[in-house]
């Protein structure tokens, strides 16, 4: 009986509704590839037609041998992955500390972390500017990594600490009768079995920094330094007609994030289920 | 009875060394992130709260001092801002119901088995992926009349007289980033809400079946008041970060066309970036501040009444 | 020759005070069973001895060393956890041979301590298995199995049978007992299952609410049962108690003692006969539970709790129909009025 749902009415709505959600999603990402493969000519004459009637790779070899791409890729590949391993080191000490221990403050320290979730990142654009100016980490790829490594400990710290949640203490304290100290159980029981958490956690900070446009625009200004989102930027205002350019440079810099989210989001669900929605 | 003690070896030096260790260690493993949260996220915080009793404009070096409560009181004065405001409004209320719904209806979807969940559950989720300020620009393109497919269809079903940006115009340019946020957002929800519905005990919905509940029956009194407190925590961290997020709009109309489109957290990012007035804009930072907090004050509240109805 | 001191020893989380002054005594090579109901401390107290949870106050001696202060691995001890605890990401070979990799024993003495262990158990078809792949017995054997690889000093298990059905609960007992055995180890063992406590135990600890009421071999805590908790704890069915001034209820003399407040007669130690002048208690029976080799006999007389009879075979007296008790004499206990046995006639 359950086999035949597919027939029923019910059934057609539901997958209906699913075939809905998946167009909606992919569209405007089918739509920048489009243009990216339709020749410059057909750009007008077709810009509207569903499906071009001729394609080519032009603007993506021009985008890559032409233009300042390669760069600005380079620099945000650097301070993206430079990124995603910092936060994923410091939340994971972080958030081990909160799931196996009681001390005195840790309450604080929860809601100091929950406060930077709260207030308007952008109020502290200025500050940091002057802070950054100060520190001559302006316009520098190291200064990136540590103003987005901070933003994203905290979000990073909960996540990690819902995955150790969902490990058995038993498991540790076994490890530790076996003859670990507590840093051998961690490493070589706990930490073998956060290995998703690990993945879920890297592939989220990598998607948000390979994304932060604002912080960077305003930290960031020789042309050499520029991470993907600012650079694309100044393509936009450099050269505005040649659409089919930018979106195949759009279509490039989907490419990285969108693999690392697509093996992680799995993980993602999973590990939320495991621990982080319990509290 | 008397009973001479064993001691063990080193006594005295071993046990207070140890007792320090088991204090030490949990702060060991969180200074890294507390030093860093500390130093670039809550020293600049307070910094930047100073900043607003100050004139500190890198374009006049040399008005440069304290000045009260100035600042705020060209805030009051100040149309844009009050614009601006009703702006942010609109623009969070609106993506989120969006996102909100639909990415519920996404999560009940998705919580059934069928064949090829695996596949569409990573192709609806990807949008999440798209770098925002590429799914700004990309939502642009669509709705540029040039290249992108909206303005036709919408023309073509008789909401438009010809197709023409709706991002050139001020009474419908807010809708633009609006509907590439919830495009962009949809997935977050799906995600949190799809974890949440797969924590919920599946015996328990076997056993109100047994009982004779109907679909409904069991989505209204299981599964909603389970999703409850999730909701009410990711709707409340959504609501902040929404009214926060400036990318789209910087990126899609700049604020444009003629103003009408800035939200608080842009105008903010437009203070600073291009006017280089940082006193006005943690101005502006504190007044969204302190209606965010004042928010998340009410949504707590309710919260603990939802739970406890459980 | 004593394996582990208790001295004074007390447990507290925060503001509530779990264990109070626990001072016990456990022999070398003794197998020591602590029971109690839920909460009492039980598995706070193991957890201390094995180091996985500090002590508020007092001495924890293992032999003549204070070991207060020692790390869970600096203690040879093993310990067999109520969830198993396998490794998920090891095969049972590697889960088996952890303690001993961690050791830096060579492969070849691993290999021979682990296959020996695997031999005891019956596991050694199952080397190459992950937990995720094993039934709850199997994996039951993998964790005794991981102990008994590390030969160690003092084995301490917290309710390890009891996530398993009841026939491999009692294969598993057996194998537990035999190991015990053979090994000659100190064994401290946690159960909630009367069977186990009386059947395993040199000596069985009865707890409560973070005190020990008392400590005794099996049958001297079936026979002389310190206080009206143990009394009841221990024995199923439970003991009756019958209040000195119950109607129903007419002693001899002989058998009576002035400060008696409560009497206890085990099920097992009553005779039914007519319900007549001889009669120690008289009643109605109101449910009949015929087990095949006993017959019990839930009795009304006039009380709340239903007084307990179980006779051996099988009794054809009706329900219904009203009977007499005869307690034997010397099985019958009688508490003063703060529930302490009282010893002398
Ligand atoms: N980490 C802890 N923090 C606070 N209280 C605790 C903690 N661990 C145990 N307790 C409390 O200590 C008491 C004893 O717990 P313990 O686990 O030792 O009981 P137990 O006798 O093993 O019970 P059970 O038979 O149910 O396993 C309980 O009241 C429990 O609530
Ligand atoms: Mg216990």
């Amino acid at each position: 009986m359950a086999s035949r749902t597919s027939f029923s009415v019910a059934g057609t709505l539901r997958y209906a509704a699913i075939i809905l959600y998946v167009l909606f999603a992919l569209f405007p990402i089918y739509w920048l590839v489009k243009i990216a493969i339709t020749p410059d000519r057909l750009i007008y004459t077709e810009g509207t037609h569903i499906w071009p009637s001729t394609f080519t790779l032009d603007n993506f070899t021009s985008v890559l041998f032409l233009t300042d791409f390669l760069v600005y890729f380079k620099n945000s590949m650097i301070v993206s992955l430079g990124t995603a391993f910092f936060t994923t080191l410091v939340a994971t000490a972080a958030g081990y500390a909160f799931s196996r221990f009681h001390f005195r403050g840790k309450a604080i320290i929860i809601a100091l972390m929950l406060i930077t979730q709260m207030f308007p990142l952008l109020m502290i654009i200025a500050p940091i500017y002057k802070i950054m100016a100060g520190l001559r980490l302006l316009d520098s790829l190291t200064g990136l990594i540590i103003v987005y490594t901070a933003f994203n400990v905290p979000f990073a710290t909960f996540l990690m600490q819902g995955f150790f949640d969902g490990i058995p203490k038993d498991l540790e304290e076994a490890a530790m009768i076996d003859g670990c100290t507590r840093f051998e159980a961690l490493r070589k029981v706990i930490f073998p079995l956060t290995l998703p958490g690990l993945a879920a956690t890297l592939g989220f900070i990598f998607t948000a920094a390979w994304s932060e446009l604002l912080f960077a625009l305003m930290l960031i200004n020789s042309d050499d330094k520029m991470t993907f989102p600012v650079g694309l930027k100044t393509f936009v205002s450099k050269f505005a007609v040649d659409w089919g350019q930018m979106m195949a440079a759009g279509t490039l810099a989907l490419i990285p994030s969108c693999i690392f989210f697509i093996l992680i989001q799995r993980f993602l669900v999973q590990g939320l289920t495991a621990g982080a929605v319990k509290g | 009875m008397t009973m001479a003690l064993p001691t063990s070896p080193g006594k005295g030096r071993g046990r207070p060394l140890k007792k320090l260790h088991w204090l030490v260690e949990p702060y060991l493993y969180l200074s890294p992130a507390i030093i860093l949260i500390a130093l670039v996220m809550l020293v600049p915080l307070v910094v930047g709260i100073s900043y607003a009793f100050q004139s500190i404009s890198l374009l006049n070096p040399f008005e440069t001092g304290w000045v009260g409560f100035a600042n705020f009181e060209k805030l009051w004065a100040d149309r844009l801002f009050w614009k601006a405001l009703t702006n942010t409004f609109w623009w969070t209320l609106g993506s989120l119901f969006f996102q909100f719904f639909l990415g519920l209806g996404l999560a009940l979807l998705l919580n059934r088995p069928f064949a090829g969940r695996g596949l569409v559950q990573a192709l609806v989720f990807l949008p999440w992926a798209v770098p925002a300020f590429l799914s700004g620009l990309n939502w642009a393109w669509l709705f540029n009349p040039i290249i992108g497919p909206i303005p036709h269809w919408l023309a073509a079903i008789g909401i438009m007289d010809e197709p023409q940006n709706i991002l050139a115009n001020p009474k419908m340019a807010l809708w633009g980033p609006i509907v590439a946020n919830i495009w962009f957002g949809i997935p977050f929800f799906a995600i949190t809400l799809l974890a949440a519905l797969q924590s919920i005990p599946r015996d328990l919905y076997e056993a109100a079946s047994i009982d004779g509940a109907s679909v409904w029956q069991s989505f209204t009194k299981i599964t909603v008041p389970f999703l409850a407190p999730t909701i009410a925590i990711t709707v409340m961290l959504r609501t902040i970060w929404i009214a926060n997020f400036a990318d789209l709009i910087y990126i899609m109309t700049g604020g444009g066309p003629a103003n009408s489109t800035h939200i608080i957290s842009s105008y903010i990012f437009t203070t600073a970036f291009r006017r280089l007035d940082f006193a006005y804009a943690s101005t502006l930072a504190i007044a969204l501040l302190v209606l965010l907090l004042a928010y998340a004050m009410l949504i707590l509240q309710m919260r603990k009444h939802l739970v406890k109805g459980i | 020759m004593t394996a582990i001191t208790l001295n004074s020893i007390n447990k507290s989380f925060g503001p509530v005070h779990v264990l109070k002054d626990i001072s016990l005594e456990f022999n070398k090579g003794e197998f020591v069973v602590l029971v109690g109901p839920s909460g009492c401390g039980k598995s706070t107290l193991l957890r201390m001895i094995a180091g996985l949870e500090p002590v508020s106050s007092g001495d924890l001696i293992f032999g003549e060393t204070r070991v207060n202060d020692l790390e869970p691995r600096e203690r040879d001890i093993a310990m067999v956890f109520q969830s198993y605890a396998l490794y998920p990401h090891m095969n049972v070979e590697r889960n088996l041979g952890f303690s001993l990799e961690l050791r830096k024993r060579d492969a070849a003495e691993k290999q021979k301590r682990t296959s020996h262990a695997a031999g005891i158990l019956g596991l050694d078809k199952l080397l190459d298995r992950f937990p995720k792949a094993l039934s709850g017995g199997q994996r039951q054997r993998v964790a005794m199995g991981r102990a008994i690889v590390r030969d160690p000093q003092i084995f301490l298990f917290d309710e390890p049978l009891s996530n398993l059905d009841a026939a491999l609960r009692i294969e598993m007992r057996i194998e537990i007992a035999k190991l015990h055995q053979r090994l000659g180890t100190t064994m401290v063992y946690v159960t909630h299952d009367q069977v186990e406590a009386m059947t395993l135990a040199d000596r069985i600890v009865v707890m409560n609410a973070g005190n020990v009421e008392q400590v005794g071999t099996p049958l001297d805590l079936y026979s002389n049962p310190a206080n009206l908790f143990v009394a009841g704890f221990l024995g199923s069915p439970k003991m009756n108690f019958v209040s000195h001034d119950d109607p129903a209820l007419s002693l001899p003399k002989a058998l009576t003692h002035p400060k008696a407040k409560t009497y206890g007669i085990r099920p097992e130690h009553i005779q039914v006969t007519a319900p007549d002048d001889n009669a120690h208690l008289i009643g109605t029976i109101d449910v009949v539970e015929r087990l095949g080799s006993d017959t019990i006999f839930y009795i009304n007389h006039g009380a709340k709790q239903p007084f307990v009879v179980r006779v051996p075979g099988i009794d054809r007296t009706a329900l219904g129909e009203k009977i007499g008790c005869i307690f034997q004499p010397n099985d019958l206990h009688r508490f003063n009025a703060d529930g302490q046995s009282i010893s002398e006639k």
